[in-house]
């Protein structure tokens, strides 16, 4: 079985402000088929540790370690990381001007797998994705990301998870700015996604809501840069009803 | 106790002129469209490298074109026109030519005194008609050219002009696009390494008509293509694309200048360029002017370069002059870069190797404008082309 192994991570980024702390000893462990559920206010480092995993350059890793099944995670760059099944669902997806969604999903599958996809298989599945997303055909012409609405962009990364079948993904504030029909949409392209390929999920988030749709096996609250609390499904309750407070008292999170 | 008064450092004339117009008691060009413009050579004074006009330019290499007598001859051309359109050498007092514009600068008019015989193109069918026509027998004789290109009203058309192999040419190019009439003309320079062009394109978009003026510069030594077009019926539309690729040691020029001249026009610029190895050196200068009548102008004009390696030079210059306040939306934009890191983090996340992701990137960024070209079969060899090129640096 797959294991995602985080331990002791410490990360830091340079700001005008000079060299900041962010992460300040993560340890994080996450099984094949599970789903953990990582939540905390802003600035608690949550981002970080989404844009860490999957190798962002502005991220510098003080000390350490991130395994995929051993292997050292951090020795690999980006592309390495994607190839090893690593996925990563943005919060602010970038416009690619001139890609069109369809060669680039193309260009991303043929890079993990090594080959080119068999064309009418592969178009069939991409069809068949978008529908289940309910993303009309004309998305697969349009260029990536470009004009598309915060709710597309957010169907577009699932799109990109469902047809890219990563064994681990994190999914960074993928809830947020969704109406509650784009939310569930997205959510059962996520469950989806799990029940077929066995997916570890990691999903960062502020809120509870998305919780509703996605069953956590394990919620994680990071209070600046740490783990500052562990549980169930039960814990997301209850941050539903006292919010983060308690955890504030005596940080200098504001 | 005497005071010396310290002369102020750089206080002197500056080399544009102007700065010490009223000693000289002369008036320095005070808006795009009064520039002195001339059908003779000899109206303008020969050419010292400094002037605005020419400052960015490597006007050694071009000295002939500004200077000698030019051969004005017909020249080879492969011509496909269909039904609905025509394509003739005509002679100097045929009535279309002298009706879009006049040359503002010294190798224009050195053209425009020197050519034979103009090609004329013209569009007359309602119904969608392309003409192809491609030149690449030009060789290294300084040649003048001329084209006149008419899109007859309520005629819809393209004109695809390209150009290869080696050629030492200075050409004036004139356009009118007549009341109704939509017209999408492309200009491809794929010269040889060796060639050197200056081009002036003169256009008149005429009332509630259409025009889409691309011009793509990739091969050549030194090419420089200064599209004028006047908006000058009302409600007309002009969409201006531009897309280029330098290589080392490459001058690729456009100076683009877009005339709201009647109201409720609309017009978009949009240049993109790509520069890459030692030398590799671009100009754009886009100058919009929207005059006194051009109530409800609509006006954007943008310049986006990206540097592939070190050892470039981009200029990127906009100007916007505006001679009235009733207009709905005037702006313009440009900036010059290198990849932008959030792109290519983006795609290698999805497992793309960090190579593969630079050609994506490039190719995206330049295909914006290849999507706009609006023929099919230019616009696969336009990939194809800029495939070659990107083969140089990014491998």
């Amino acid at each position: 079985m797959s294991v995602l192994s985080v331990k002791d991570l410490h990360v830091s980024v340079e700001t005008e402000q000079g060299t900041k702390q962010i992460l300040k000893g993560v340890d994080l462990e996450i099984k094949q088929g599970e789903t953990h559920a990582i939540m905390g206010p802003n600035g608690s480092g949550k981002s970080t540790l989404a844009y860490t995993i999957a190798g962002h350059p502005k991220y510098h890793v003080e000390s350490g370690s991130i395994t995929l099944d051993g292997a050292e995670v951090l020795d690999m760059s980006i592309d390495e990381r994607a190839r090893a099944g690593l996925f990563l669902a943005m919060q602010y997806p970038v416009e690619i001007p001139g890609v069109k969604v369809a060669d680039f999903l193309r260009t991303a599958k043929t890079a993990l797998a090594g080959e080119a996809p068999a064309l009418r298989p592969w178009i069939k599945e991409v069809n068949g994705a978008m529908k289940a997303l309910r993303m009309d055909k004309t998305f697969s012409d349009r260029n990536v990301n470009e004009g598309f609405s915060g709710g597309e962009k957010k169907r577009n990364e699932i799109l990109q998870l469902e047809l890219l079948k990563p064994r681990f993904a994190i999914l960074d504030e993928t809830d947020s700015g969704l109406d509650v029909d784009a939310l569930k949409i997205v959510s059962e392209g996520v469950n989806r996604a799990q029940e077929s390929t066995g997916l570890g999920l990691l999903l960062i988030t502020h809120y509870t809501r998305i919780l509703r749709y996605i069953t956590p096996d394990f919620v994680h609250v990071f209070v600046d840069g740490r783990v500052a609390e562990e549980g169930g499904p039960e814990l997301a309750d209850r941050l539903e009803n006292e919010g983060y407070d308690r955890f504030l008292t005596d940080t200098s999170v504001a | 106790m005497t005071v010396v008064t310290p002369e102020q450092h750089g206080l002197k004339a500056h080399s544009d002129g102007g700065w010490d117009a009223s000693e000289k008691g002369f008036v320095p060009v005070q808006t795009r469209s009064a520039r002195p413009r001339s059908f003779e050579h000899t109206d303008f004074a020969p050419v010292n490298g400094l002037e605005a006009e020419w400052k960015l330019t490597p006007v050694k290499l071009i000295k002939p074109l500004l200077d000698d007598a030019l051969d004005g001859a017909p020249y080879a051309i492969d011509t496909d026109a269909p039904e609905g359109t025509s394509v003739e050498w005509v002679a100097r007092d045929d009535a279309r030519i002298a009706s879009a514009g006049a040359p503002e600068e010294r190798a224009s008019a050195n053209a425009w005194t020197n050519f034979e015989q103009a090609l004329a193109i013209t569009i007359s069918g309602e119904e969608h008609s392309t003409v192809r026509i491609s030149r690449s027998e030009l060789g290294n004789t300084a040649r003048a050219g001329h084209i006149v290109i008419t899109a007859r009203a309520h005629s819809n058309g393209t004109v695809i002009v390209e150009s290869s192999g080696s050629a030492l040419l200075s050409e004036n190019v004139e356009v009118v696009v007549e009341e109704g009439a939509t017209l999408n003309f492309v200009s491809v320079q794929d010269w040889a390494d060796d060639a050197i062009h200056l081009a002036s394109h003169f256009v008149q978009v005429g009332r509630s008509a259409t025009l889409k003026h691309t011009v793509v510069s990739l091969g050549g030594k030194v090419v420089r293509v200064n599209p004028s077009v006047h908006l000058s019926g009302e409600g007309a539309d002009g969409e201006l694309y531009g897309l280029y690729f330098a290589d080392a040691g490459q001058h690729l020029e456009q100076r683009v200048y877009l005339h709201h001249e009647a109201a409720q026009t609309r017009g978009r610029v949009n240049y993109k360029g790509a520069l890459q190895g030692g030398g590799a050196r671009t100009v754009w200068v886009g100058d919009v002017l929207i005059g006194p009548n051009a109530a409800g102008t609509d006006s954007y004009e943008q310049n986006r370069n990206l540097v592939l390696t070190e050892g470039t030079r981009a200029d990127s210059i906009p100007n916007l002059e505006i001679e009235t306040g009733d207009i709905q939306g005037a702006g313009h934009a440009s900036a010059t870069g290198r990849f932008d890191d959030e792109q290519l983090f983006y795609l290698q996340a999805r497992g793309i190797s960090e190579a593969e992701a630079r050609r994506l990137v490039v190719i995206g960024f330049l295909s914006e404008i290849v999507q706009k070209v609006g023929d099919e079969q230019l616009e696969a060899r336009l990939h194809t082309a800029i495939e070659a090129e990107l083969e140089g640096t990014i491998s």
